[in-house]
């Protein structure tokens, strides 16, 4: 799979040299298990930043790791300059951390718009009793953020699904609504768990346009996994890869295309 | 043909969020509407009321409820008839309590007692799910049901065990007790049944009615999205146990006026479990529609199979309808597991493109 998409060549990089979140030394482990092991890395505000490594390398537990799932035994998470303490997934959401999943997890009873709509959950604030009568205020807000919830649809041009229950929409169709759900919390931080996963190439130019596209237009910070390295390179300004666990490598895609580790971890090693 | 949403331009997103967008939906409930507060007033019987209207009415708002919290929120129940039952209990203790107080306001309150059972009988849910869960909720049917037998001061130290619901006026009007009018028990029954689904209807297109199916459709996502799983599903269990409760209430003072515990006992609890289910988990139309099914149509049969000139006795009578009723449920559940809102939906469908088979 090396699938080269053609994007706009990005800049050197995108980020304004502040440390968004910062992990230091994090080691996660399920009983003996040792997920990750002293794993440290930034990612900077505004940059997209890649995570690649191998199957069972420990990326998607970082990320899960990232929104408050687990919580790692040692080591600390620095979120906007300050040091996280354990907390749930719900206080990563209200905190701008959003995030697509491997396998889809869209609510599947639901319409495309009301998946979109779910997003909005954090933003709005009437209580139960003016929902209740839906009229004044909780009639407003509804409709406020059903038209921010329109632009993202006319963003992702996925305007005609709006009504249709996601459950049967194709794949692909499934995963942008996914990332329709995540952008619709308007976050600090996107976590896109293998975005193009499964996809074919003309979605994987799609999702790839989106994406860029998001941290162009709504100055969105992005982390991926993504096991597409056509994808990965052209994409993010920086990536980090680990392996078993374990960071080999850090830094911009040429270096570690070049990386002996890495080609080592991809490939294996004679023996 | 008739049915079409062709030419219907929705220019506004309140528009289109509306209960019935489509023109069609508006005239069919205006309809409905009009049957159910004029022409059956009108031409009813009091059997026909107080044996198919009224308790038609009070089981779809009881399936409403277990809907909220089974179809909508996704966590299955089987403490519905107790639920019911505190309910009942809770509006026959302050109407001893409060002898004077407005029905209305007595049946509407009662229903805060069952919600707040039913939040304590819903913490359990925080931590298992599915049949696990029914299974504490099936010990909140066999521990309220023993309070209900073996608490007295439940039911006034009564010699009979049973609550007697004694007459009551309104602004003059009889509303409870033998002498009241079913004329006046099914409207009050009406009008509280069509206030609450409009209550509902409007929770479940909001932020709350979301939360719910998000935990409901996959509760990992929802919580990343920022759902406290403690909040949506309490918040649930508080409706449901609310409306049930209501329910409850207004099946003892409206419809039966005496009720012993064994009327809130796990049967009721599966009668309006199965409504729900054949309704259609997830639909409020698919409740109504439901509780009819279990509700009217036995009672139908009954009245119908004699008048067709089958001479039989009562017994058979009886017998052949739970045979018939059981088969149709079968029927149905096999042609469309979904229950009869995903018919009626599908039905519409077709109406849409009616006569050619695509759009």
């Amino acid at each position: 799979m090396n699938v080269h998409v053609d994007t706009a060549a990005p800049a050197p990089t995108r980020s304004k040299g502040e440390v968004l979140l910062k992990i230091d030394n994090v080691s996660l482990y399920f009983g003996g298990v040792k997920a990750i092991t002293n794993i440290s890395f930034d990612i900077m505000k505004g940059e997209i930043r890649a995570i690649i490594g191998p199957n069972g390398a420990g990326k998607t537990s970082m990320l899960n790791v990232i929104n408050g799932f687990y919580h790692p035994q040692v080591g600390t998470i620095t979120w906007r300059g300050e040091v996280r303490r354990k907390m749930k997934p719900f206080e990563a959401a209200s905190q701008g951390i959003a995030r697509t999943f491997q396998n889809v997890a869209l609510f599947k009873g639901m319409t495309t718009l009301d998946n979109i709509m779910s997003g909005r959950t954090l933003a709005m604030r009437r209580n139960f009793l003016w929902q209740l009568i839906r009229f004044g205020p909780a009639l407003e807000e509804e409709i406020a953020h059903r038209r921010r919830v329109e632009e993202i649809i006319d963003f992702l041009e996925i305007e005609h699904i709006r009504k249709t229950p996601v459950g049967r929409l194709p794949y692909g169709l499934q995963k942008r609504v996914e990332l329709g759900r995540a952008l619709a919390m308007e976050p600090e931080l996107l976590l896109l768990d293998e975005p193009m996963a499964g996809m074919n190439l003309e979605e994987k130019e799609d999702m790839s346009r989106f994406i860029v596209d998001v941290n162009e237009q709504f100055g969105t910070t992005i982390a991926l996994i993504e096991h597409d390295m056509g994808v990965v390179m052209d994409l993010s300004d920086r990536v980090v890869v680990l392996d078993y666990g374990k960071k080999i490598a850090d830094g911009a895609p040429d270096e570690v295309k070049s990386n002996q580790d890495v080609i080592d971890a991809y490939l294996g090693v004679a023996h | 043909m008739l049915y079409r949403e062709a030419g219907q331009f929705k220019t506004t997103y309140e528009a289109d969020q509306a209960i019935f967008p489509l023109r069609q939906d508006r005239i069919g409930i205006a309809v409905i509407a009009a049957l159910a507060f004029v022409v059956v007033p009108l031409t009813a019987t009091d059997f026909f009321l107080t044996s198919i209207m009224t308790p038609f009415l009070i089981f779809a708002l009881a399936a409403i409820g277990l809907n909220v919290l089974t179809g909508y929120a996704g966590q299955l129940s089987l403490g519905t008839g107790a639920f019911m039952g505190v309910g009942a209990y809770s509006a026959y203790k302050l109407t001893s309590i409060f002898p004077d107080a407005n029905i209305i306001v007595v049946l509407l309150a009662s229903g805060f007692f069952s919600a707040a059972i039913g939040v304590a009988f819903g913490l359990p849910s925080l931590r298992i799910k599915g049949l696990y869960l029914a299974v504490t909720t099936l010990a909140a049917q066999f521990f309220l049901e023993w309070c209900f037998i073996r608490i007295p001061w439940l039911y006034n130290y009564n010699a009979s065990g049973a609550i007697e619901i004694s007459q009551r006026e309104m602004a003059g009007i009889v509303v409870t007790g033998p002498a009241a009018a079913p004329l006046t028990q099914y409207f009050i029954v009406l009008c509280v049944t069509v206030g609450l689904t409009w209550f509902v209807s409007n929770l479940i297109r909001g932020r709350i009615g979301r939360q719910w199916m998000m935990i409901r459709d996959m509760d990992i996502a929802a919580e990343l999205i920022g759902v406290r799983p403690l909040t949506a599903k309490l918040s649930a269990f508080a409706v449901s146990s609310y409306l049930c409760g209501v329910a409850g209430a207004m099946m003892v003072f409206f419809w039966l006026g005496a009720a012993e515990p064994s009327a809130f006992a796990i049967s009721l609890s599966f009668q309006v479990l199965f409504m729900t289910i054949l309704g259609g988990l997830g639909s409020l139309i698919g409740s109504y529609m439901g509780a009819a099914f279990i509700w009217i149509l036995p009672v139908a049969l009954r009245v119908v199979l004699p008048s067709l000139g089958f001479d039989v006795a009562a017994e058979t009578v009886q017998h052949l309808t739970s045979m018939i009723v059981g088969a149709l449920i079968i029927f149905f559940l096999i042609t469309e597991p979904h229950g009869l809102a995903r018919l009626w939906q599908l039905t519409k469908e077709k109406l849409k493109v009616w006569p050619f088979p695509y759009g």
